[in-house]
């Protein structure tokens, strides 16, 4: 009995610690992104920056991510914007040192075209295939299919 | 001509297994620099042990070097650091350290607790000179040529292998 009590409470303590942690988490995030005082600027920054990739955590826009790289990459993008530089330079400024990989959509390129055209041709292929499985099936008379269920046939009220 | 039928098939998931298993082999945490055979991002930082002294791009225009983003919070620059070391006492060429986001009191103890491997560090307290040269994950490793040109980037700790299979015979190649 007391050993099961324990255990509970060391669950109930791990729980409360995780929702302890996600608070503090919260309240620092909060105090740890600094925004410009000019809410029009702050939206672009964020449009901006929800196009660019986090590298440190990949699969998050510098828009979504608390990484300290994502930070640091989105005053680069405010203070960019605010020296009034223009968006594409901005998207410049970050592909020449981090590569298309920063962009959440990479650019058409010989190099992304099958990244691109791929799932288009995938589709295109497979309902050709479709189409021709088809067209050649209704062609073939009754004879070349076998009857569902052809042994349990007899006893099918729809067939006898 | 019957077989085709289960050849298709079989030749589609070949050809896919192919891709997974070179998928698997990637990691998509190395990023490949556009840096490479560019020059060098211009630089001017204070050294990390002496405050008023600065060093500049241009200060080592000339010269092969190495260049090494490091800070005391980062876990694999520890890994990687022994070899950085013994790397610096037989290395022919100056290697520079970039102490990355780091507090300079807290760079300059780790320096003391676990050797110092540099001609100098540089401290780019804001992070700015790191993202000039493209840095997303400490530790990396730049080798920078005697034009400033970039010609090699090494992401994460750097391994006995990497500097005998890729490092040294391309400082051998920038020498001769």
């Amino acid at each position: 009995m007391a050993d099961t009590r324990f255990a509970g409470s060391g669950w109930r303590a791990l729980v409360l610690s995780a929702l302890l942690a996600c608070a503090v988490g919260a309240v620092l995030a909060n105090e740890a992104a600094p925004a410009s005082a000019d809410p029009v600027l702050e939206a672009r920054v964020m449009k901006l920056s929800s196009e660019l990739r986090c590298l440190v955590c990949q699969n998050q826009t510098i828009a979504d991510s608390h990484a300290d790289l994502a930070v640091d990459l989105r005053r680069q993008v405010r203070e960019m914007l605010q020296a009034g530089q223009s968006e594409q330079q901005v998207i410049d400024f970050m592909t020449a040192r981090y590569g298309d990989f920063v962009l959440y959509r990479p650019p058409f390129k010989p190099l992304t075209a099958l990244l691109w055209v791929g799932p288009v041709l995938m589709v295109v292929v497979g309902l050709g295939t479709l189409f021709v499985v088809l067209r050649r099936r209704s062609r073939l008379t009754d004879a070349a299919f076998e009857v569902d269920g052809a042994d349990d046939a007899p006893n099918d009220p729809h067939l006898s | 001509m019957r077989h085709m039928r289960y050849l298709v098939p079989l030749g589609i998931l070949l050809v896919l297994l192919y891709f997974l298993r070179a998928g698997l082999s990637l990691n998509p945490r190395e990023v490949p620099s556009p840096l490479i055979g560019k020059p060098a991002p211009a630089f001017s930082l204070a050294r990390l042990d002496q405050p008023a002294v600065r060093i500049a791009k241009e200060d080592l225009r000339g010269k092969v070097w190495i260049l090494n983003v490091w800070a005391s919070w980062c876990v694999a620059c520890r890994q990687e650091h022994p070899l950085l070391v013994a790397y610096s006492k037989q290395a022919q060429v100056p290697i520079y350290g970039l102490n990355y986001k780091d507090e300079p009191a807290a760079g300059l103890k780790w320096l003391a607790d676990f050797g110092n491997p540099y001609t100098a560090s540089l401290a780019d307290r804001d992070g700015r000179v790191g993202i000039d040269f493209g840095v997303y994950g400490v530790p990396e490793t730049f080798v920078i040529d005697g034009k400033g040109v970039i010609r090699y980037k090494h992401i994460g700790p750097l391994t006995p292998e990497v500097l005998r299979d890729t490092i040294d015979p391309l400082l051998k190649q920038l020498h001769g």
